[in-house]
């Protein structure tokens, strides 16, 4: 269990827009019951409460993109390793000890079964 | 190749986040502003007191617009009335400050021997109150930000000349406060640093991040976001909460010690308040 679970969640809903705040939700993520994975990847990936990668990347399908990391796409390629994708995003600090991106695994921002499906979204870039 | 050795080596590169370790506070200053004219060249020193308006020409144009007609203007004359306006006892805030209060925001932050902690304007602006028998404002928003944005128009033009005296516990009061803005934390495990140094000017979103040179200069602001006014404090609750940590509060020790390096890095940069942002 988290430990801290009431205070991220209160923090949460006084979040402004710039890291995932109350009012811009375009789609609960896991809105479509029986979505595809790879859908329900997507839209947590864009979900500024969950993953909102697309406040530092850009993402072939979202719009208004941040540019603090790269763009992400050729991911199969990068990446045929699906597993070393997932520990990037997992922690990215663990390769680059100054990363800003927050490490999504490590510091539970997504559940473990939230991360596997949004690494197989990202893995389709 | 291996891709997380590319990364690794293409981010080793960006590792120069200037100032860890406990340099003395002028060789800090000279780290932290030379990194920003070295990383933005056509963006002279004075030009920090706008905050992201001096890296983004497009929004620049939009802010040019709103200054025509600031929204910050109707917070200056209420600030100069309550100002003006006696306490129950019959003197002024005018008794409280050098030179009758009037261009004295430059005084502040600054280390206290006496009560052995930051000063800030709001917080020398309530004791002014308390010592004169009257009940302390809040700190965030509201009156306080009137008074002092009224105190910082009076003050704009002169630069910002923060002395840090050669006193232990005022040298402890800055290196706290440096400590806050480059540690870690909250939930997404990010450091002020990682946002306002390291990746100043680039897009968050659809939000281009402000360098942390200058932050203090332009305070208080009228923020279209908040519909009003707010102190650095509260800027710097929101932007905690931002990172799902727990905010500290207005105020609070950590906040004054960061104010207190935050506006030491900016020396040399006008004091240019109050400032209008989105
Ligand atoms: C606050 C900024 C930020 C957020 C949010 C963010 N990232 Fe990143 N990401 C970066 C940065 C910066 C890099 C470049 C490596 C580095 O310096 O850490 C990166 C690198 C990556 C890489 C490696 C790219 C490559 O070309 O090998 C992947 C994959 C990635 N991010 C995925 C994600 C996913 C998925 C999310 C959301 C769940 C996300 N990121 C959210 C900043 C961010
Ligand atoms: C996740 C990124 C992020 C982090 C981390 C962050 N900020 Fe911000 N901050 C922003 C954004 C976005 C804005 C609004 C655009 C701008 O002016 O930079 C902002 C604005 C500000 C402003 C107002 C700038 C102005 O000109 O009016 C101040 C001051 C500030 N931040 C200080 C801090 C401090 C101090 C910390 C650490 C406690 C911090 N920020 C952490 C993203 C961040």
């Amino acid at each position: 269990m988290r430990k801290s679970a009431s205070t991220t969640l209160a923090l949460a809903g006084a979040m402004s827009l710039v890291m995932g705040g109350l009012t811009a939700v375009t789609q609960p993520a896991n809105a479509a019951e029986g979505a595809s994975v790879i859908e329900q990847g997507k839209a947590l990936a864009f979900d500024r409460k969950k993953g909102n990668c697309l406040a530092c990347h850009e993402i072939k399908g979202g719009a208004m993109p941040g540019n603090i990391g790269p763009a992400l796409k050729n991911m199969a390629e990068s990446y045929p390793d699906k597993s070393e994708l997932r520990t990037v995003i997992w922690d990215m600090t663990k390769f680059n000890p100054n990363s800003i991106m927050p490490p999504f695994g490590k510091y539970k921002v997504l559940t473990e079964d939230e991360l596997d499906k949004v690494v197989e979204f990202i893995h389709t870039l | 190749m291996n891709k997380l050795l590319v990364i690794a080596a293409a981010v080793s590169v960006l590792g120069t986040t200037p100032l860890v370790g406990q340099a003395s506070p002028e060789d800090d200053l000279k780290a932290f502003q030379g990194y920003f004219l070295k990383r933005f060249p056509n963006v002279p020193l004075d030009e920090y007191a706008n905050g992201v308006y001096a890296l983004d020409a497009a929004s620049r144009e939009q802010w040019e617009a709103i200054e025509e007609f600031p929204p910050y203007e109707i917070a200056i004359e209420e600030g100069e009335e309550l100002f003006n306006t006696p306490f129950k006892n019959g003197k002024t805030y005018a008794s409280c400050f050098r030179n009758g209060g009037i261009g004295v925001k430059g005084d502040y932050p600054y280390y206290d021997i006496d009560k052995g902690r930051v000063e800030t304007l709001e917080s020398a602006i309530n004791e002014c109150r308390t010592k004169n028998g009257e009940k302390p404002l809040k700190y965030k928003k509201g009156k306080i930000a009137s008074i002092s944005a009224y105190m910082a128009y009076t003050t704009r033009g002169q630069k910002i000349d923060i002395k840090i005296p050669f006193d232990q516990r005022a040298r402890d009061a800055y290196e706290h406060g440096k400590h806050f803005f480059y540690a870690r934390r909250g939930q997404l495990n990010m450091a002020c640093a990682h946002c306002h140094v390291d990746h100043a000017g680039k897009r968050i979103r659809a939000d281009i991040l402000s360098p942390a040179l200058g932050h203090p200069s332009h305070f208080p602001v009228y923020r279209s976001k908040w519909g009003g006014m707010g102190t650095l404090h509260r800027r710097f609750g929101g932007c905690n909460k931002q990172v799902r940590a727990r905010p500290f509060k207005a105020q609070s020790p950590q906040y004054r010690d960061m104010e207190y390096f935050l506006t030491y890095m900016s020396n040399g940069i006008p004091w240019n308040g109050p400032g209008a942002r989105k």
